[in-house]
């Protein structure tokens, strides 16, 4: 049973983790937090599913397919729902304006898709039991995420501008880096890694419709205990979530584990309203 | 009608008249209710009851958005909590059961508990946080019903609970829905219109002024949550009862949506727009049937175009008498001489000290061992550079900054530091330097939330609206005018406060002070942005105050202002007190004259 529990806690564990990630990647470049995150991780899977399985296309053209779609959604997101509201940033209407949106995704989907959950390919075919490869993709799909981020902000001069923007964004624009593409960028990003978590997970959560919805939360779990923005704590708060759900779930039963995350949550966020890794608060008067 | 109370009666007949063009577009909603069933068949009173039983949620959950600002959607929880518990109470499966009259108050019971529960972390989170905690409710509430099938039946699901006669027709069970509709809109729309309402108001827009008049935001909205959760929870009974059998999946998200739009569409701080956004969201997907597959959907697309087009919702587009424009060459003319008619003359005797008060933010030494004494009937002046801790030092007294170091002292009681909406209670008042001001609210309320502490009424009878509510209401209204007839603005009463010049907006900061009867007035700059005449005017308005007893602690950057008015005046540099004495030792001060006021 042990063995069952880490193998599914850490892969459904990767699977927040990585939605955690994509909030932060559209939080540092625009300070907004967004309801499609969740969705973008959702369409990972309905895509891949549809490219895959429904149009018959070999597994890496579905893929990149996968990504691509995602990508669109990622900048659509910033075009219709982020960008307009920046301006006034301290009203806060990005909630309603990324909640509409991701509704929107969430009701076209389950109407072109359909509202049952539907199978996702095997990818590789490797491993069986525990080491079934639905256990182990969405560990190393995040893995090379982690790689691939820390590759991209430590060593690429779009990472270091990203970077730069999520820092001090004033000073990042007197500089005269070009902070609306670069917001653009990190939306497509932000997609990008989105599809990576629902095309990794899609063997694991299957193509369906309410995933958003549930991931929206599962995912957002991690950064609220991380801290927003903090990627290193998104990927330990999304892993550890991931083992205590199991856990719960293995020990005790569904239901409980989710009242038992819903708990930790609001205990985490009562606590620490900044999250465990996250900065100090801002002055109020 | 995006106002948040009817302006109060100053006597009955022409509060009547006040009130009535407000209540025209309600009566014409229930009079339409009313005369529906005489002119349509079932299949509208189905959606009639819908809309209604919406409403009594919609009318809870308003005040905690469209009031308070926290974005609760996932309110279909304490929907399905309602009508589970009534269900389960009336089908008597796990307890001797119990008759539908009976179990709905004990379902609000419930509601209002688990209200408080899903509204706690509001006293922490805010906006996208609270939102989430919310949908996560929303996602548990739905696998326990799924799950605890002993109960709830799990997914195969449970009846309703059934009404007796007259109420077991679609028509008699129209009128009853109804009816609590009505019902919940007079509660919801009696809280709206009380000092809990505008305090509601204060928080969500004002958060830092709302404590500086002593509202606490615990117990507002503990308070609100209870109501919402009820309201919800007697919902769900109802919509149990109208669905005749239900399953977890008949409480799907798109009804959280429905709701949490509604009041989006209709515009935050009303009730007449969430309330006919709540009828248009329900009978939309009616009139056509790919609009019902495609509700959510377009319900999105509504809140998008809410939120970008038109953020005020239909309230907004209702609100005529907001757009007349205002005079351009209208000036401040405070009449000091009327401040002996309004506030209590006070007995004076306190003094509010401070001993060695130390504050560091890091490495930097804010305030460094500072000693002040405000004397009542004093005007004492605070100056110094940019940076030298004179703002610093007002939040250290009104308990927005505790002090790491010395002691603050009123009369011979000690100050505890922090807790900063326990200062007006004990007559300290306070004006910011950027106005705080509620911009939605009218001129009135603004000064009004000042006397919040004031009010005697209970939560409860402000709902019901008896006689102690409207004794509150008159009372403060009164005041209110009376004390922007002091500071010269009573022309602007009932105008929205965002419309208003920054110097009024100082002046109402300056009467909402006064609402307390204060024993120590803490001003800072209220002369930045003002023009001569202005300055003239408030030093004026100023030493009015002090005659009354007022202890006055002011900061300011206008040297003339200081030196006239100021009996005592503190210099401070860097954190330290470079000078203190009277204006004449201050302004022959060499130190002050090299490091301040310039040769």
């Amino acid at each position: 049973m042990l063995g069952s529990i880490l193998a599914s806690g850490l892969a459904a564990g990767a699977i927040y983790a990585l939605v955690g990630v994509t909030y932060n990647t559209m939080f540092s470049t625009s300070r907004v937090m967004s309801f499609t995150s969740g969705q973008l991780a959702m369409l990972g899977g309905v895509f891949g599913s549809m490219f895959m399985l429904k149009l018959g296309l070999p597994v890496i053209a579905g893929f990149v397919l996968t990504l691509v779609g995602c990508a669109i959604i990622g900048i659509i997101t910033e075009f219709v729902a982020v960008r307009p509201v920046l301006k006034n940033l301290d009203q806060h209407l990005y909630v309603l304006s990324t909640l509409a949106l991701a509704l929107m995704i969430q009701q076209v989907a389950a109407i072109k898709w359909g509202t049952e959950p539907q199978p996702f390919p095997k990818l590789i075919g490797w491993g069986s039991g525990v080491w079934d490869e639905k256990f182990w993709l969405p560990v190393v799909a995040c893995a090379a995420t982690v790689i691939g981020l820390e590759y991209l902000y430590r060593r690429t001069l779009v990472g270091r501008a990203f970077l730069a923007i999520a820092e001090d964004n004033f000073a990042a624009r007197a500089l005269g880096l070009p902070e609306r593409n670069l917001r653009i960028a990190s939306y497509a990003l932000a997609g990008v890694i989105g599809g990576i978590a629902g095309f990794s997970g899609g063997e694991l959560l299957l193509a369906f419709f309410a995933n958003g919805a549930l991931l929206n939360f599962y995912g957002f779990v991690p950064v609220a205990i991380g801290g927003l923005g903090n990627n290193r704590g998104a990927i330990i708060g999304g892993i550890a979530l991931g083992l205590f759900q199991q856990a719960a779930n293995f020990l005790v039963g569904g239901i409980f584990s989710s009242v038992a995350v819903f708990t930790l949550f609001i205990v985490v966020l009562l606590a620490a309203p900044r999250g465990l890794f996250g900065s100090a608060t801002a002055r109020r008067v | 009608m995006t106002s948040v109370t009817v302006t109060p009666p100053r006597s009955e007949p022409s509060a009547f008249r006040a009130v009535l063009p407000q209540l025209v577009p309600f009566l014409c909603v229930f009079a339409v209710a009313m005369i529906l069933p005489f002119v349509s068949n079932d299949y509208w009173a189905l959606i009639g009851t819908r809309a209604a039983i919406y409403w009594v949620l919609v009318s809870g959950l308003n005040l905690v958005v469209g009031f308070a600002g926290h974005l609760a959607i996932g309110y279909v929880a304490l929907l399905t909590l309602g009508a589970y518990t009534t269900s389960v109470l009336v089908a008597g499966n796990v307890m001797p059961a119990v008759p539908v009259f009976a179990a709905l108050p004990i379902a609000a019971v419930v509601g209002a508990v688990f209200g408080v529960v899903v509204g706690l972390p509001a006293l922490r989170l805010r906006t996208f946080y609270f939102a989430m905690s919310t949908l996560g409710f929303a996602t548990i509430v739905t696998q326990i019903a799924l799950a605890w099938q002993s109960v709830t039946g799990g997914g195969i699901g449970i009846a309703g609970p059934e009404f007796p006669a007259p109420f077991n027709t679609a028509w008699g069970y129209y009128y009853l829905c109804i009816g609590l509709a009505a019902v919940s809109t007079w509660i919801s729309a009696n809280i709206a219109h009380s000092r809990f309402g505008r305090a509601l108001v204060a928080l969500r827009d004002a958060e830092v002024a709302a404590e500086a008049t002593g509202i606490s935001k615990p117990r507002m909205l503990i308070a609100i949550f209870l109501l919402a959760g009820a309201l919800a929870a007697i919902a769900g009974g109802l919509f149990a009862s109208l669905q005749t059998y239900i399953t977890p999946d008949a409480f799907t998200f798109d009804l959280s949506v429905l709701f949490f739009i509604a009041i989006l569409i209709g515009g935050r701080g009303s009730i007449l727009g969430p309330l006919l956004g709540t009828i248009i969201l329900t009978i939309l997907p009616e009139l056509a049937a790919p609009l019902a597959a495609w509700s959510t959907f377009l319900y999105a697309v509504l809140l998008l175009v809410i939120v970008l087009v038109i953020p005020g919702g239909i309230a907004a587009l209702l609100d005529f008498r907001n757009r007349r424009p205002l005079p351009s060459n209208r000036a401040i003319l405070p009449r000091p001489a009327a401040l002996g008619d309004i506030v209590r003359k006070r007995a004076g005797g306190k003094t509010l000290s401070l001993r060695g008060i130390a504050l560091s933010f890091g490495n930097v030494r804010a305030i460094d061992g500072l000693d002040l004494d405000v004397a009542p009937g004093r005007i004492h002046g605070l100056i110094g550079p940019n940076g030298s801790g004179k703002t610093t030092t007002l939040n250290v007294i009104s308990g927005y900054y505790a002090a790491k170091g010395g002691t603050m002292t009123l009369g011979d009681d000690a100050l505890p530091p922090g807790m900063p909406a326990l200062r007006a209670a004990r007559g300290i008042a306070r004006t910011f330097q950027t106005p705080r001001v509620i911009g939605e609210a009218s001129v009135l309320q603004n000064v009004m939330i000042g006397g919040t502490i004031e009010g005697e009424a209970s939560f409860v009878e402000a709902l019901l609206s008896l006689p102690r509510h409207h004794r509150d209401e008159r009372m403060l209204a009164a005041k209110a005018r009376g004390l922007l007839g002091v500071v010269g603005l009573e022309t602007l009463a009932d105008v929205r406060a965002d419309r208003l010049q920054h110097s009024e907006l100082r002046f109402i900061e300056i009467a909402r002070a006064l609402m307390l009867d204060p024993d120590f007035l803490l001003l800072d700059e209220p002369a930045a942005g003002l023009s001569a005449d202005e300055i003239d005017r408030l030093a004026a308005l100023i030493k009015a105050i002090c005659a009354r007893g007022t202890g006055v602690l002011l900061v300011e950057h206008h040297a003339d202002l200081i030196f006239a008015i100021c009996d005592q005046i503190t210099v401070l540099n860097l954190g330290r007190i470079l000078a203190a004495g009277t204006a004449a030792e201050i302004r022959s001060h060499k130190e002050v004259v090299s490091a301040y006021l310039g040769a």
